[in-house]
């Protein structure tokens, strides 16, 4: 099985453990990930109010390249990413102005064969539970865990779960042997679009997300957004000093879990990259061995 | 935020421009759509405030949170030279441009430690073909003007 692959630009940076994570449980599911060519930046939110016609060409050139090499289904682990994707495709589909006007701009004409995935989609209607069962080598052993899915499925083109009660990471995590816990702060908004240029802000946000998931007693929090995860591990320092509070919270993505449930080191699941390292609740839940 | 969102729709009613353009509101604003999938009434208020930060800029007047914009600017401008976003560039070149040199310097060591950071970043072998599609690209940014 072969399936395109747009990593998007934080995979190359602040997430590369989100990337090698992904590239080694799909390796392990006999899954061949090909990049889209040469890929460009979607645009991300910045690129909607400043240059409108900009934030529709730079997805759609990345759908024409994807199309060049025969991608005819791209999985996108960023929700950005996978949004800006989606909602070109579907906007060139039904507008034809539009898609004359993008055409133009970009040079080449994207015939709309590309069907996109967000990595967790994809995980969960695409591979399956039952195969995802099938690679289990060990278990997560009951690790009380919170997914957590931020804006992910409200954004524009997004139509795979609920918008505020989603569920398809908590299946995912059961079938692995997780615990997955119910609580408040599910798909509260991480404020990662403010986490430079207003931290205070994004610090507010996520104190009151840790908080929530440490009441219910979570080991660690899941995630499978590379802007979540960074807002929430690299800024916990700055939230523990602004508010006196000790959280020591592992934010792992959810590719790491599966890569471990895989018995996949921790050098392939970048483990080592995270700020808060979950190497002693996964001693103790026995999912690792010294 | 100055303006709760449904004060700002309140001054689209009565086309109070000058409030809603000047606001912080619609830069805080963090598209994170939960009011636009709750709202009885189904306005899609994340996109609203999408379009009056596209009117504020056009209008040319101060805008309530200028380091914001100037941070996305910068972001897309990453795009242009490289068709991709180099994010140690990217946050350098903003504390710069914010006069803020040493924001969030005690996090790069951290980050440092954890191989978190590329140094070069990226450049795409298309990227004349990027430049070529800001050029073709209406609205342009404010530098670009």
């Amino acid at each position: 099985m072969q399936v395109g692959y747009y990593p998007g630009c934080s995979l190359e940076s602040s997430a590369k453990e989100f990337d090698l994570s992904i590239r080694a449980i799909f390796q392990e599911m006999g899954i061949s990930l090909k990049e889209i060519p040469d890929w460009n930046c979607c645009g991300a939110s910045p690129a909607h109010y400043l240059n409108e016609e900009l934030a529709s060409a730079l997805p759609y050139r990345n759908l024409v390249r994807a199309e060049e090499a025969g991608l005819e289904k791209v999985v996108s682990p960023c929700p950005a990413c996978y949004s800006h994707l989606k909602h070109i495709h579907e906007e060139a589909m039904k507008d034809a102005y539009l898609a004359e006007r993008v055409r133009t701009i970009v040079g080449k004409m994207y015939q709309g064969k590309v069907q996109s995935k967000h990595l967790l989609d994809f995980l969960k209607e695409d591979v399956g539970l039952e195969r995802l069962k099938s690679a289990l080598k060990t278990s997560l052993n009951g690790l009380r865990v919170v997914s957590y899915y931020g804006c992910l499925t409200r954004l524009p083109g997004v139509n795979i779960d609920d918008v505020e009660n989603p569920v398809m990471m908590d299946e995912v995590l059961q079938a692995l042997g997780g615990e997955t816990i119910n609580w408040s702060h599910k798909t509260e908004c991480c404020g990662a679009s403010l986490s430079i240029t207003r931290t205070e802000i994004a610090l507010r946000l996520v104190h009151a997300i840790l908080e929530s998931a440490q009441e219910k007693g979570a080991e660690c929090i899941a995630v499978v957004c590379p802007l979540c995860q960074s807002n929430l591990d690299t800024r916990q320092g700055d939230i523990n000093k602004k508010y006196g509070t000790q959280f020591n919270t592992p934010i792992l993505y959810l590719s790491q879990l599966i890569g471990l449930t895989q018995n996949l080191g921790s050098n392939q699941l970048g483990l080592d990259r995270l700020v808060y390292s979950p190497t002693e609740i996964l001693l103790k839940r026995g999912i690792i061995e010294k | 935020m100055d303006l709760q969102p449904n004060q700002v729709l309140r001054l689209i009613q009565i086309n109070d421009q000058e409030a809603l353009l000047r606001c912080s509101t619609i830069w805080i604003c963090a598209s994170c759509q939960t009011c636009s999938v709750r709202c009885p009434e189904e306005i899609d208020i994340a996109k609203m405030m999408d379009s009056l930060r596209k009117l504020a800029l056009e209008a040319k007047t101060p805008l309530g949170e200028e380091n914001v914009v100037k941070f996305d600017e910068i972001f897309i401008d990453s795009i242009r030279k490289r068709g991709r976003v180099h994010e140690l560039e990217l946050v350098m070149k903003y504390n710069l441009a914010s006069r803020q040199p040493f924001k969030d310097a005690h996090l790069g060591p951290m980050m440092l430690s954890r191989r978190k950071l590329s140094f070069l970043g990226h450049k795409i072998r298309e990227v004349g073909r990027i430049k070529e599609i800001f050029k073709n690209s209406k609205r342009l940014l404010r530098s670009q003007e």
